[in-house]
């Protein structure tokens, strides 16, 4: 299994940036960046990607920390709730006041 | 729409467009409320002419050091520190048009006028914005001296008498806070790094720090301008306190840096006499505008 930016011969490890914008909102992935360590990797993540007030809240964790699924299984992974709708909650009414659900 | 009684065609159908209004609201970029892109409390106040002196100075500081950072563009050793650097540089130029425009209130000149169409003799900024580029080393060691009294000067300076001077202070403390952190993690990771970037860092500080004391100097300006502009001497204290606590992290005392037999320089910038770095640069800066009078593009 590949580990995103787990490339040989890069000078900087790569890091993935979650900007969150908004109170009551997820961070959301925004992209990736290079950085010396952890603490750059925040700062660089500032200058990259809330250049125009986009977040309230950044984190950044290296690439190499997050395991992914594996491409070559997705079959096996992702293809299994089909046919299965009484997993969705179809039935119920959205309440208005929820406007991020 | 409970509201609307039954019949009243007119009031449903105003109600169902405004209702088709808010839930097909369009999102168009050209409303998007841009801040005003010069600070000041009032866009009208017109500075007196020890004010348009005093904001003169602060302004040419902010432009040259911003004109210097400017090179590192597409030149930094990494991609995001090329933006870093871009976005300190654009920081200071901000901070440089709202002074300069303010500067200019006095003179009826623009702020393009003062900084394409004065001569060196006219610029008015200390010699360390002026000092060049060097290594990233110098650039990071320039940039904690020059963040570190400008922290001090704008925190100051946002408590003046003078509104507009207060209110440029007030949005700039925010961003050269910034600044001045991103020169103390570089300093720290020069300094901890290898043994080359440690020397590196050193022989940068050895270079820059004889142009500290020029912006502490108190002179007949500051004196006029009591409870307008805070005295250069006031600043010392706190600069030094956030100073020693940075070397202190880094692991470098002050003689591994200060050579006994360099003193301070004399730096007249604040009275034009500037070190033979300034001209080149603003052969540069200013050649299109003078070559090009009113070009737009």
């Amino acid at each position: 299994m590949s580990t995103p930016g787990d490339v040989a011969g890069e000078g900087w490890p790569l890091y993935e940036v979650f900007v969150r914008a908004n109170r009551g909102l997820s961070h959301v992935h925004v992209g990736s960046l290079h950085a010396p360590d952890d603490d750059m990797a925040l700062r660089n993540a500032r200058d990259l990607y809330t250049r125009r007030n986009e977040g309230v809240s950044v984190w950044v964790v290296r690439s190499s920390a997050i395991t992914t699924s594996d491409p070559d299984q997705k079959g096996a992974f992702f293809e299994s709730p089909a046919g299965k709708n009484y997993r969705h909650a179809k039935y119920y009414e959205k309440s208005a006041e929820v406007p991020h659900l | 729409m409970s509201d609307i009684k039954p019949r009243d065609a007119a009031a449903v159908a105003a109600a169902y467009e405004a209702e088709a209004a808010d839930v097909h609201g369009d999102v168009s970029v050209d409303e998007l409320a841009l801040s005003a892109e010069l600070t000041g409390a009032d866009a009208s106040a017109t500075a007196s002419d020890d004010v348009a002196a005093y904001a003169l100075r602060l302004g040419d500081d902010a432009l040259i050091l911003s004109q210097r950072l400017g090179w590192w563009i597409s030149r930094a050793p990494e991609l995001e520190e090329d933006m870093a650097l871009g976005n300190i540089a654009l920081d200071l130029l901000g901070h440089a048009r709202s002074l300069l425009h303010y500067a200019g209130t006095a003179s009826g000149r623009s702020e393009d006028d003062l900084a394409y169409w004065r001569d060196e003799h006219e610029f008015r900024c200390a010699w360390l914005f002026e000092q060049p580029n060097g290594d990233f080393a110098h650039t990071i060691a320039r940039g904690l001296i020059a963040a570190t009294w400008m922290q001090e000067l704008y925190t100051a300076l946002s408590q003046s008498t003078d509104a507009t001077l207060a209110a440029i202070a007030a949005k700039a403390v925010k961003e050269v806070a910034y600044h001045r952190d991103h020169a103390v993690q570089w300093t720290l990771r020069l300094a901890g790094g290898t043994d080359e970037s440690r020397r590196r860092m050193l022989v940068a500080l050895a270079d820059l720090w004889p142009y500290t004391d020029e912006l502490f100097r108190d002179d007949a300006l500051h004196d006029r301008l009591e409870g307008v502009a805070p005295r250069p001497s006031s600043l010392r204290a706190g600069f030094d306190e956030v100073w020693d606590a940075v070397l202190a992290e880094a692991g470098i005392v002050e003689s591994d840096f200060v050579h006994p037999r360099i003193g301070q320089s004399s730096g007249g910038g604040r009275h034009g006499n500037h070190s033979t770095h300034l001209g080149p640069m603003l052969a540069e800066m200013q050649v299109l505008a003078r070559r090009h009078p009113g070009a737009t593009w």
